[in-house]
């Protein structure tokens, strides 16, 4: 296997892995205002979160990082292109950040109700976008010969892109659900999970209409694994809601994690062996060969990821045994 | 205002902004460390309060450099498009191996120790924040690396119409970063050093709290005197460095026009910029020529002169940075370091015979110190950037080849406005909250907000 096609690989498992892990932390912040009706509820609901959320974010950032290292053509193109989107979802990621880390420091109710709006709204304008990017990437967005973005941030808003924002904004916001169930006590849990049953049946909808869709906007379907994967996305999302009802919240939690692995490896294989897609001339599209690094760079970069990132997967995950148990509201006094 | 300028506005805006918050987080990690440590040893429960107070005020300010950190990621794709697919062979390597090497391991271990009050024992948790000091520092490491490049191209070749990699190893060993990384991270350790003794010195001032405060002046007053004068010593190494690799940029620091052997030292002047000449200055003769090469003489090249030279090998243009921005800079990170180093030996004075309690103009000097390594650390960086204009990579890249051809001015100016409004509001609410945990020190109050653990929940925020 050639590099190009190895790092294609790898980023997809960064973004992979940035869904999965971020989309249960992004669920969550969006529910804060709503499933937390006291200052207690609000907090143990953050601290279902606080060790992992920051965590979580590198991996966007790492997904970044690979993109600059391993295309950095994809990366120009991709982030001068969705200039307006990307802004939006860094003024979101910083009225995220620090609501995380200034929402108690100061006990005043209003000052505390602010932030956590802007945890809300800091996590949901990402997950929606996230969602808007990737059905553009998989679409097709105007590009030139020259690799450039020829439109504009309107270019990037068409009914299809806008339901790919929409499925990923609501099966992040079951998967926050099905996370509070298995993290939090006393009645958050069944709180939880009646948000869930409701993100759900919208996130079933949805998804259902993005995959039919799908059909006539991409050209998933000519792709031998796509198609399939996107199929059994719907699914397993179906089947977690199912099992939510059922109260079996682990493995609803696993399935729709499931959801967002499938999702994601069906945008990633429908691309192969582009990065992006071109509307204006397919020969236009960017690929891993030509959006790539230098083949030494690449030599470089894979004995450095290889080298770190199992180490980064074992910390990680020891992270999540350390702090296994549940967090409960009237645990905490102030 | 066209897209180029306005770019360049915004990315001096967030990354100067953003290193407000970075130098602090580097010196601040390594202290609360070390009182960790030395509670972990003792068993001395002021120390643990010690940590918990500092490390505090670590977070809210670690929380703004993290926030502030992403935009600079993703600013080269957004803005530097150009640059970007020129660069991105070498630039983007460091940039993905400080995400995989440093913020995970940062970000990770920083929840740990947050959280992990009593689920850990005593020696892993402050291995903890052992290790969020180290990742804080390594990536000062890359992301120097990744600049480096830009003032010293080193281990690459010209190809495909932009620069790949030849020799990764050259990259981590560049000349340039082996003065910039110890100068930078020594900086900030002065910065969280003087951060702490004003601190600690306002609480001395008033008379609360005294025994953590003292045992925090100490350690502080340690930290901040052998790193301001290793800042300086490194500073002075950078500098005779600089005449040989980036030779405009130290002719500008210097506001020195024409080339002169022995070449003197001005420590003021009124730079003309038109008329290539400071119409007032006072100098002293010799000393360039003495800081460039360890004696009182040796040629240093001029603005003029290498004008000239540059003109001839790279083309026609203007290759004089903003020689009075460059030049005042220069000379205010001095000054500032200077002033630094002295009241960090006379409080020792003070400290060692006593007297320092006594000393209310001191201390009240200290506090009023806080933003000084700030000034210094600022001034710098724009010493640094601007110094290496019209290129953005040192001979390789002019700024205007280098912007997103795709974006537009308005698009520009309007995520200019607002970041730059956003960051203002942060900066205020950034303030007001080190302000008011500073002030309401270790004592744990009805609202300190540190909660020992109950039931299954460890609660610090």
């Amino acid at each position: 296997m050639d590099l190009n096609v190895l790092w294609f690989i790898l980023i997809a498992v960064l973004f992979t892995g940035f869904f999965f892990l971020e989309g249960f932390d992004y669920g969550v912040g969006i529910l804060v205002p709503f499933l937390g009706k006291n200052d207690g509820e609000r907090r143990a609901i953050i601290n279902s979160i606080g060790p992992f959320w920051d965590g979580n974010e590198v991996w966007m950032l790492t997904a970044g990082g690979a993109l600059f290292a391993a295309f950095p053509h994809w990366y120009a193109t991709l982030f001068s292109g969705f200039y307006l989107a990307l802004f939006l979802i860094l003024v979101a990621l910083i009225l995220r950040g620090v609501a995380f880390e200034f929402r108690s420091k100061d006990e005043r109710p209003a000052w505390r109700n602010f932030w956590d709006w802007m945890l809300c709204l800091g996590s949901l304008l990402p997950a929606l976008l996230w969602g808007v990017a990737m059905a553009n990437l998989i679409r097709g967005v105007p590009i030139d010969g020259r690799m450039q973005y020829a439109g504009t941030f309107f270019d990037l808003l068409s009914p299809y892109t806008l339901l790919g924002g929409l499925a990923f904004l609501l099966v992040f916001l079951l998967q926050g659900a099905l996370f509070l169930t298995l993290k939090t006590g006393e009645d958050l849990p069944e709180r939880a999970r009646q948000a869930g049953l409701r993100a759900g049946s919208a996130a079933a909808v949805v998804f259902l209409l993005l995959v039919i869709q799908s059909y006539s906007q991409t050209d998933i379907s000519s792709r031998p694994l796509a198609a399939p994967a996107l199929w059994g996305a719907l699914v397993t999302l179906v089947l977690a809601w199912w099992l939510l009802r059922s109260r079996r919240y682990g493995g609803a939690f696993f399935l729709n994690g499931l959801t967002i692995i499938l999702g994601t490896a069906a945008l990633f294989s429908g691309l192969f062996p582009r990065v992006m897609v071109s509307s204006l001339n397919p020969e236009w599209s960017l690929t891993i060969y030509r959006a790539s690094s230098s083949p030494y760079t690449l030599k470089v970069m894979t004995i450095v990821a290889l080298t770190l990132v199992p180490v980064v997967l074992i910390y990680q995950a020891w992270t999540y045994w350390v702090f296994r148990q549940r967090v409960k509201a009237r645990d905490m006094r102030y | 205002m066209d897209a180029l300028w306005l770019a360049r506005l915004q990315f001096g805006i967030t990354s100067v902004y953003h290193f407000l918050f970075v130098p602090l987080t580097l010196g601040l990690s390594v202290l609360v460390a070390i009182m960790e440590t030395i509670y972990v040893r003792t068993g001395d429960e002021t120390y643990k309060h010690m940590t918990r107070f500092w490390g505090k005020l670590f977070l809210i300010n670690f929380a703004m450099g993290v926030v502030t950190g992403i935009v600079q990621e993703f600013h080269f794709g957004m803005n530097w498009s150009e640059y970007s697919r020129f660069m991105g062979d070498i630039f983007g390597a460091p940039l993905a191996i400080e995400a995989l090497a440093a913020f995970f391991l940062e970000s990770t271990f920083l929840g740990l120790w947050l959280f992990g009050w009593d689920k850990l024992p005593k020696t892993l948790h402050a291995t903890c924040i052992w290790l969020v000091a180290f990742a804080s520092n390594l990536s000062a490491f890359w992301i120097l690396v990744a600049n480096s490049f830009m003032q010293e191209p080193v281990g690459f070749a010209l190809r495909n119409g932009r620069a790949e990699m030849t020799d990764f190893f050259a990259l981590l060993t560049n000349p340039h970063v082996l003065y910039q990384f110890p100068h930078t991270v020594l900086a900030g350790f002065v910065t969280a050093s003087f951060f702490v003794l004003g601190i600690s010195a306002y609480h001395l001032l008033r008379r609360s709290q005294l025994e953590p405060f003292r045992r925090s002046f100490r350690l502080a007053l340690i930290m901040g005197l052998i790193s301001s004068l290793l800042v300086a010593g490194i500073g002075h190494l950078q500098g005779q460095h600089l005449v040989a690799s980036q030779p405009m940029k130290m002719a500008a620091a210097e506001a020195l026009w024409d080339s002169a052997d022995p070449a003197p030292l001005a420590l003021v002047a009124v730079v003309n910029e038109s008329q290539q000449a400071n119409s007032f200055e006072i100098k002293i003769p010799a000393l360039t020529s003495f800081l460039a090469y360890n004696r009182f003489q040796g040629e240093v090249k001029g603005l003029k002169d290498l004008q000239a030279a540059a003109a001839a090998q790279y083309g026609p243009g203007n290759y004089i940075p903003p020689v009075t921005t460059v030049f005042w800079s220069f000379r205010l990170m001095i000054a500032a370091g200077l002033w630094l180093i002295l009241l960090a030996l006379y409080s020792l004075y003070l400290w060692r015979r006593g007297r320092l309690e006594a000393s209310p103009l001191v201390l009240r000097l200290l506090l009023w110190s806080i933003p000084v390594p700030y000034i210094a650390n600022t001034a710098g960086w724009l010493m640094a950037e601007i110094g290496r204009y019209p290129w953005i990579v040192y001979g390789l890249q002019r700024v205007e080849a280098a912007v997103s051809p795709g974006v537009g001015a308005g698009a520009i100016l309007f995520t200019l406005l607002a970041f730059t409004l956003l960051y203002g509001v942060l900066a205020v609410a950034d303030i007001y909250l080190l302000a008011r945990y500073a002030r309401q020190g270790v004592a744990p109050g009805p609202d300190a907000g540190i909660v020992t653990n109950i039931g299954e929940v460890s609660l610090w925020i």
